[in-house]
């Protein structure tokens, strides 16, 4: 058993990789790297309140009381010249003007600012003896899975994925080319599916340990969890890599050094990276692209991995997606052959 | 098939029949034709760039002949007889790095574990004695070790037929000897053995026939003994002259000499083949004196297969 070739290739596949300390840590080590610098970068600070500068002049005072009662607000009083300083350096996302009317200097491209207009008028108003017609209550609830380091895990867990499939078969093929080992196998009755599918087999055994750590490492570290099931996250795994594995061969192919094959490999490798929506939703990018970026097969299977992670918790909590980006994702998802999941 | 015919077939090792490579503009093999018998360890002698590598991977089957016929082992390449054959013979390529990251001992098992019929990786190391670098990596191992880890990676299959391409090209002396030892080992056994090298040394103590190549033809053929008996004479006089030009105009008057066979001036120099030594040097001081020509050097030694080929083709087999 242990004699067969498949075996024995196999093994020399693993030994070559675990025995070269850099291409571990490539593997293993960046992602986790990366996500922990990421993860710690863009950590949810909570509901915090928005800062509003209340221009110093006849009335400021009043005004500063009348607004002092909304939790949403941070209120200071500031001279004029300072409080457009601030304005103009977004330290305050409003600044209110006293007098009749009362004027709301603000930015209205900027998503807090139109978020303070909303809050300063209310308080005002509220402050001023507004009676609500309709009486509002409140649920608060805080979903789980939608911080930076949710989306930012699945994506980088495709990455990888990509990464080490596209290297790991597509390097040791064009260095077993150029050190001449390939013709040595061919004088050999090796079967060259037996060479192949020991690359498949040794990636498999690498998949196992590289999506347990990143997988591993975001649960304990950031408490992302595998909300959906364990088999269809091992199951899109093992297709995403045997994918980016038989990219990584087609692109060896014909390379004759291992300099040009680096060199295609990161032709092939640079747009996914940008474009499939590890770092940020691809949804930023122009609709003029949008069907280039949803062809890459690293954007599928982001979008597949994302989806599965959040399907359950979906379901638990029944809020339906609320932004744009994720409708999309559920619609990628079905595009992507794994429609089951739809609400 | 008549009876003849059949026992011929099985004598053989390796025919073949008119070989053609093509690169291009460039012919690597130029109508080749070879027969090796069974038993026998042949030699392919030429400088670089002579065709040998081209000729021994067309008949290894890695490359395919632009025209001629190959057997080798009774067998032709193509026929889907390709894996059966590929079992019976070792084959050492020039230039292959294996796997740096590997032991001596991961290295053979994998090779082995190609094989149907194969020796243990202990009696293998045993053979090319690397036993005590079984557990080091390839990367670490000298030119030697390595050379001599290709050849147990050969050796691992029990071939019926060796190949080595120019196994101890760059290899110091101690090693190359170590190497010529397990392919002396080998013949023991009975294995046919096809070797090329630009060593003369190593064709003449190793092999039992020769062909000497060059631009992709065989030149010359026969054992090393034979074609240094081509010459005529066994031993080989060369002298230069303190005036470079002094020796030209001598041509005629050297090949007159008692006991010379034949001339060549290269480069300020003369080398003459000669019969017998001690009454060519006399004779050709004598003269050098009488003309008047200042001896600045004077050497001798005995005819090689080194001298076959200069004597064949004009070029030294280094610098060719």
């Amino acid at each position: 058993m242990r004699d067969h070739p498949l075996i024995q290739l196999t093994l020399s596949q693993l030994r070559g990789f675990y025995r070269e300390p850099e291409a571990v840590f490539w593997v293993f080590g960046f992602p986790i790297l990366l996500a922990f610098a990421l993860g710690i970068a863009f950590r949810s600070r909570g509901a915090e309140a928005l800062q509003v500068g209340v221009v110093a002049g006849a009335g400021d005072s009043a005004v500063v009381a009348m607004l002092g009662g909304s939790r949403h607000l941070a209120v200071q009083r500031l001279a004029p010249d300072e409080g457009q300083r601030r304005l103009a350096s977004g330290r305050v996302a409003l600044l209110v003007v006293p007098g009749d009317p009362v004027t709301l200097r603000y930015d209205s491209t900027r998503t807090e600012s139109r978020l303070a207009v909303l809050e300063v008028a209310d308080a005002l108003q509220r402050a001023a003896g507004r009676r609500d017609p309709v009486a509002v209550q409140e649920q608060r609830v805080t979903e789980r899975g939608s911080r930076y380091i949710d989306f930012l895990i699945p994506g980088l867990l495709g990455m990888n994925l990509m990464g080490s499939g596209m290297w790991g078969v597509g390097f040791a093929v064009v260095s077993a080319r150029t050190k001449k080992l390939l013709k040595r196998f061919l004088a050999t009755p090796m079967r060259r599916s037996h060479y192949l599918f020991s690359f498949m087999l040794s990636r498999l055994l690498f998949l196992v340990i590289e999506v347990a750590t990143l997988v591993g490492f975001g649960w304990l570290v950031f408490d992302v969890g595998v909300r959906g099931s364990i088999a269809t996250l091992v199951l899109l795994s093992v297709l995403g890599s045997l994918a980016f594995s038989g990219i990584g061969l087609l692109v060896a192919s014909r390379a004759k050094t291992v300099e040009a094959v680096s060199g295609l490999m990161n032709l092939v490798m640079l747009p996914m990276w940008v474009l499939s929506g590890t770092f940020f939703s691809y949804a930023r990018f122009p609709d003029a692209i949008q069907p280039v970026v949803r062809a890459l097969p690293l954007t599928a299977l982001k979008l597949t991995v994302a989806g599965d992670q959040s399907r359950k918790l979906a379901g638990v909590t029944a809020i339906r997606p609320r932004s744009g980006c994720r409708s999309k994702r559920v619609t990628m998802r079905s595009a992507a052959g794994n429609g089951s999941g739809r609400r | 098939m008549s009876a003849a015919e059949v026992r011929g077939t099985d004598a053989v090792a390796i025919r073949c029949r008119g070989l053609v490579k093509r690169y291009g503009d460039v012919t690597a093999v130029a109508g080749l034709d070879l027969t090796i018998a069974r038993g026998e360890c042949f030699g392919l002698l030429g400088p670089n760039g002579a065709g040998k590598t081209t000729t021994v991977e067309i008949l290894e089957g890695l490359t395919a002949a632009d025209a001629g016929d190959v057997e080798v082992l009774g067998a032709r390449w193509g026929r889907g007889t390709d894996r059966a054959l590929r079992e019976r013979l070792g084959i050492q390529l020039q230039e292959t790095q294996l796997a740096d990251k590997l032991t001596v001992a991961e290295t053979v098992q994998l090779f082995r574990s190609f094989y149907r019929d194969s020796h243990s990786v202990d009696e293998v190391l045993d053979t090319v004695q690397l036993q005590e670098k079984r557990g080091a990596w390839v990367g670490k191992l000298s030119g030697g070790q390595k050379q001599r880890l290709a050849v147990a990676c050969a050796l691992v299959s029990r071939p019926d037929l060796l190949f080595l391409d120019e196994p101890t090209t760059g290899l110091d002396p101690q090693s190359r000897r170590q190497l010529w030892d397990v392919i002396v080992r080998f013949r023991t056994g009975g294995g046919t053995v096809l070797l090329t090298t630009h060593y003369m040394e190593e064709a003449e103590r190793l092999c039992d026939r020769v062909a000497i190549v060059d631009h992709g033809r065989v030149i010359a053929l026969g054992s090393p003994r034979e074609l240094v008996a081509s010459l005529g004479a066994a031993h080989v006089v060369e002298v230069a002259t303190a005036d470079a030009t002094a020796l030209a105009p001598l041509e005629g008057a050297l090949a007159a000499l008692p006991g010379v066979r034949g001339v060549r001036l290269a480069a300020g120099r003369a080398s003459l083949t000669v019969a017998e030594v001690h009454r060519a040097v006399p004779a050709l001081l004598a003269l050098l004196a009488e003309r008047g020509a200042e001896l600045s050097d004077l050497a001798t030694h005995h005819a090689t297969l080194e001298d076959v080929f200069v004597a064949l083709t004009g070029r030294h087999l280094r610098d060719a």
